[in-house]
């Protein structure tokens, strides 16, 4: 029974950029799954793989020069890699919707958001456009925007609104999976509190399964229910918040919690990740942290770890749990 | 209270545009202590960066006045600006644009240092650019890279490299993290905040990231719509924060924890324009406690405890 | 001290410079490569031709008794209506197509760029009048301009090249704002005033060097397009005065031969098309090598 409720199944997922004299990988083999109704914060910095790996969910890697090396990509069970393109597009809004970081260039600014959602509501349900129109009306209301502004233009309205019809549109057909790279990165704090507190309830309500990219561990802390760390293209911890959070084990993830500046303790020195993300063309043998890692030891230099099992949902990929004693500053008890 | 290395008085920036005279920075007054860092924060449009440029006089005031070092500098005339300039530099924000493309770091740095004549030998200069670059940790292998060669965080180390190359004593940093990774944002705050303490730089950091800010200033200044709302000690605003938009504006902060159960003040609707706005609160429209004396009348700032100042009717 | 020491660092890391890179690209363009070895082969016969030939003898002589010869091996490209060799005649005809395009091209460069960095860089009335009064002269066409001019002033090289020129400039002052606008607002411009550099510093450091590329490209664009107007100017009978051996005038004494002796047409079109093809393969070649990859290397 429990398979039935898996919604998105990633398996070994890789994807390269092949450019004139090199080759960027920015995704190396990841496996996620996903259940229904649940919301999976994607962490990791700029250049991590984060974009590229919810790209690939839709299928919307530029090619040339991206390219799907291995890896399946399954909705409810169908393989969405091996689907022709005809069905490919079926799929795009209807069963998985994308929203994207910047709401000024994600609007077609010829046409007015009642159309535009419309638009989407027409393609995939085939109703009448007097029902579709209808219908993103109705989609308006849910997102806070009064019905009655339908028929005005992106230009009219702000960041926080135009975010806001975006997800209207992506949820109009009520997708199984719902893939929102950075949605709140280009609004203001106030704006981002409405925008993210309005999403909570959406995806409550519809139960819509939704992959959250972000850089902001605020933000996966609000609203996610799993979190999956990402560097250089790899998972390097995946589990719930409250493992990711309170029990956290890989030095990255500690890395991140640490550079973050702490209301509570003000006026102390920040302790940030020495050193840079490797060149993604150019990725070490070993594990891709290993450069920049407190712990790293001579075999991480060699060996590229595996995802490990620590408990039932926490998984963590990192060489020196090998060592029985090991552990990170974090996760000893602190006051 | 003689020790304040910048003072700014009824400071006033309007521009004009077709649909009326935009208030982008609105009677703004404030000090602050030779050594300390004041942050302003704000929203996007609330004038903060417009500040930063009318302070260096990078855009010339419409009225009021900015003391530095007891000395009148708003709308000081080119040349006797450009000596001043030495006094007071700028961090920008993002590190992609703010250095030209198509220079080399040494070329870059060198630059101030040839501008003003510090050091007009060649060799002389490039020894004070490879001084510079390890001063902001940059290695130096670098120093024939071009900008595009150079990530975000290293570039804008170049950018810190070049504003301190003149040996200012005041910096304005206008958001220069908001454009970088966590783990760098991280070693760029602390870079500014150990220069501060080994060259007792004075800094204004200008951001709309409430945890950074509480991080690295003193004191912090609150701008809503071209207005400071609430000025005081950093750790007094996260304490007791008494405007209604400083209280939103606290409790919208995403934190990184779990399980810190938190009343969250959610504003409705969004900041309005700043062109011609009637004499009335600027928050007055979207506060929950607004009265009618809020719609009939601006709020000034008072000083309600020591050193703590809020422009609000109801408090 | 140390050996070490006294290199001076710039020197100890030196590496190729943006300018080997961008050539380094250029090379990689087959098309542009094509371009530039035709150019580099005219050039040459322009110079060799000075050199080795008498224009006296060579190229204004007459020669009745060898006149409208077809192409053989004693005159590969024949011989016009007054018996000249027409292979020595075009060669030496690249001296003057050559110049005026690059002349011309010069002249309409520095005016056209210093007024388009001013109209840019200061905008407001100036920058207003500037840009309407350029698009005053763009409004002329500029075929008729020339001849307004070379009619006005009278006839000869020098004149041509200010005709051509000046109807180039408006190209070159669009294209300069334009860049010059997009500069401007790049925040370095604003930390240069930061560091206290003069406005004029700004513009000649900062501003025109950013904005040199699409200029670059502009310029080789319009050599081409010169030495075509130019040539039309002179198949007019505008151009360069009678017995010079200009490509455009060359084409119009053979026009009326077009019939029995259609090389004396045919050799001439050919050097202007050769010569055009090639100024704008490399063109191409170099918009490639100097814009997009520049700035966004990822």
């Amino acid at each position: 029974m429990e398979e039935n409720n898996t919604v998105l199944q990633i398996e070994n997922l890789t994807v390269h950029y092949v450019l004139e004299d090199e080759t960027v990988e920015a995704v190396n083999g990841i496996n996620l799954s996903l259940q229904r109704g649940k919301v999976l914060g994607l962490v990791g910095e700029t250049g991590a793989g984060k974009t590229t790996t919810g790209l690939a969910c839709m299928r919307l890697i530029p090619n040339p020069p991206g390219v799907i090396k291995t890896g399946r990509v399954l909705i409810d069970g169908t393989d969405l890699m091996t689907l022709p393109e005809m069905k490919m597009n079926d799929v795009r809004g209807k069963e998985i919707s994308m929203i994207f970081q910047d709401p000024m260039t994600s609007l077609n600014p010829a046409f007015t958001v009642g159309e535009q959602i419309a638009e989407s509501v027409q393609l995939h349900d085939h109703v009448s456009k007097d029902a579709a129109y209808k219908k993103a009306q109705e989609m308006l209301e849910l997102v806070g925007i009064p019905a009655e502004r339908a028929g005005e233009y992106p230009h009219q309205f702000s960041g926080g609104m135009r975010q806001r019809v975006v997800i209207a549109i992506a949820l109009t057909c009520n997708p199984k999976l719902l893939i929102a790279d950075e949605p709140t990165t280009a609004l203001d704090v106030t704006i981002q509190a409405q925008v993210l507190d309005m999403m909570k309830q959406l995806i409550e309500k519809y139960q819509t399964s939704v992959i959250m990219i972000t850089h902001d561990l605020g933000i996966v802390a609000e609203i996610c229910d799993e979190v999956a760390v990402m560097y250089a293209g790899s998972i390097v911890e995946r589990g719930t918040l409250e493992d990711i959070f309170n029990n956290t084990m890989h030095p990255y993830t500690e890395g991140l919690f640490n550079s973050l500046p702490n209301i509570g303790h003000r006026g102390e020195d920040l302790k940030p990740i020495p050193g840079l993300m490797p060149d993604p063309t150019n990725l070490p043998e070993g594990c891709a942290f290993a450069p920049r890692c407190a712990y790293a030891g001579e075999s991480c230099k060699c060996v590229r770890p595996e995802l490990r099992a620590v408990s039932d949902t926490h998984f963590v990929a990192c060489n020196a749990y090998s060592r029985k004693d090991f552990s990170i500053e974090r996760s000893k008890p602190h006051e | 209270m003689s020790d304040n290395i910048l003072e700014v008085s009824h400071l006033k920036k309007y521009f004009k545009t077709q649909r009326g005279m935009v208030h982008a920075v609105d009677d703004v007054s404030f000090s602050i202590e030779r050594g300390k860092t004041l942050g302003i924060v704000g929203e996007s449009g609330c004038g903060k960066s417009t500040i930063g440029r009318v302070i260096l006089q990078l855009i010339k005031p419409t009225s009021g006045s900015v003391r530095f070092d007891g000395q009148e500098i708003a709308g000081l005339s080119g040349w006797k600006m450009r000596s001043m300039r030495k006094e007071m530099q700028m961090i920008f924000q993002d590190p992609f644009s703010s250095i030209d493309p198509r220079r080399t770091v040494n070329q870059i740095i060198g630059e101030p240092l040839k501008v003003h004549g510090i050091k007009k030998n060649r060799v002389e200069r490039e020894e004070r650019v490879l001084e510079l670059m390890e001063t902001v940790g940059l290695a130096e292998r670098l120093i024939n890279a071009y900008p595009h060669e150079l990530d975000g965080g290293r570039r804008q180390r170049v950018g810190i490299a070049c504003a301190l190359a003149v040996e200012p004593r005041f910096i304005v940093c206008d958001e220069p993290v908001s454009a970088l990774d966590v783990s760098i944002q991280a070693q760029i705050l602390n870079l500014l905040k150990h220069l501060q303490r080994q060259i007792g730089l004075t800094y204004i950091f200008i951001t709309h990231d409430l945890s950074v800010v509480n991080h690295f200033s003193d004191d912090i200044a609150v701008m809503y719509l071209g207005q400071v709302v609430e000025i005081t000690s950093a750790q007094e605003l996260f304490d007791r924060p008494l405007h209604p938009y400083t209280q939103a504006l606290l409790s919208a902060i995403p934190i990184p924890e779990i399980g810190r159960k938190r009343q969250r003040i959610i504003l409705n609707g969004e900041i309005s324009s700043p062109i011609d706005p009637p004499d009335q609160c600027r928050f007055a429209k979207r506060c929950l406690y607004a009265t009618d004396e809020c719609r009939a009348h601006c709020p000034s700032l008072r000083e309600v405890s020591p050193g703590h100042q809020v422009a609000c009717w109801r408090v | 001290m140390t050996e070490k020491k006294r290199v001076p660092a710039s020197r100890r890391y030196a590496k190729r410079s943006q300018t080997a890179e961008i050539w380094h690209r250029l090379c990689k363009n087959k098309g542009a490569m094509l371009g530039l070895l035709i150019m580099i082969v005219i050039v040459c016969i322009a110079i060799g031709a000075g050199f080795l030939l008498d224009y006296d003898k060579d190229v204004i002589g007459q020669n009745i008794s060898q006149r409208l010869q077809h192409p053989s091996w004693a005159h590969p490209m024949g011989t016009d209506a007054t018996g000249r060799d027409m292979m020595y005649r075009i060669f030496y005809g690249a001296r003057y197509s050559l110049s005026i395009g690059i002349i011309s091209v010069l002249i309409a460069l520095v005016i056209g760029v210093t007024l388009g960095v001013i109209a840019g860089y200061c905008g407001g009335v100036v920058g207003e009048i500037i840009m309407r009064g350029s698009d005053a002269v763009a409004a002329i066409p500029s075929i008729l301009m020339a001849i307004a001019i070379v009619s006005a002033f009278g006839q000869s090289m020098l004149n041509l090249m200010l005709a051509v020129g000046v109807t180039s400039v408006p190209q070159f002052i669009r294209i300069t704002h334009a860049a010059t606008l997009t500069v401007r607002n790049q925040e370095y411009v604003e930390a240069s005033r930061c560091l206290g550099l003069h406005q004029w510093q700004i513009i000649l450091f900062h501003v025109l060097p950013n904005c040199l590329s699409p200029i670059i490209v502009q310029t080789t664009l319009r050599v081409a397009s010169a030495i075509i107007s130019a040539s039309s100017l002179s198949f007019l009978g505008l151009g360069v005065p009678a017995p010079m051996p200009e490509w455009g005038g060359m084409l119009s004494a053979g026009r009326s031969y077009i019939r029995t002796h259609s090389y004396l047409t045919l050799f001439p079109g050919l050097a202007i098309m050769i010569t055009v093809l090639a100024l704008n393969l490399l063109g191409d070649g170099l918009r490639d090598a100097l814009d997009p990859k520049l700035k966004g290397k990822k």
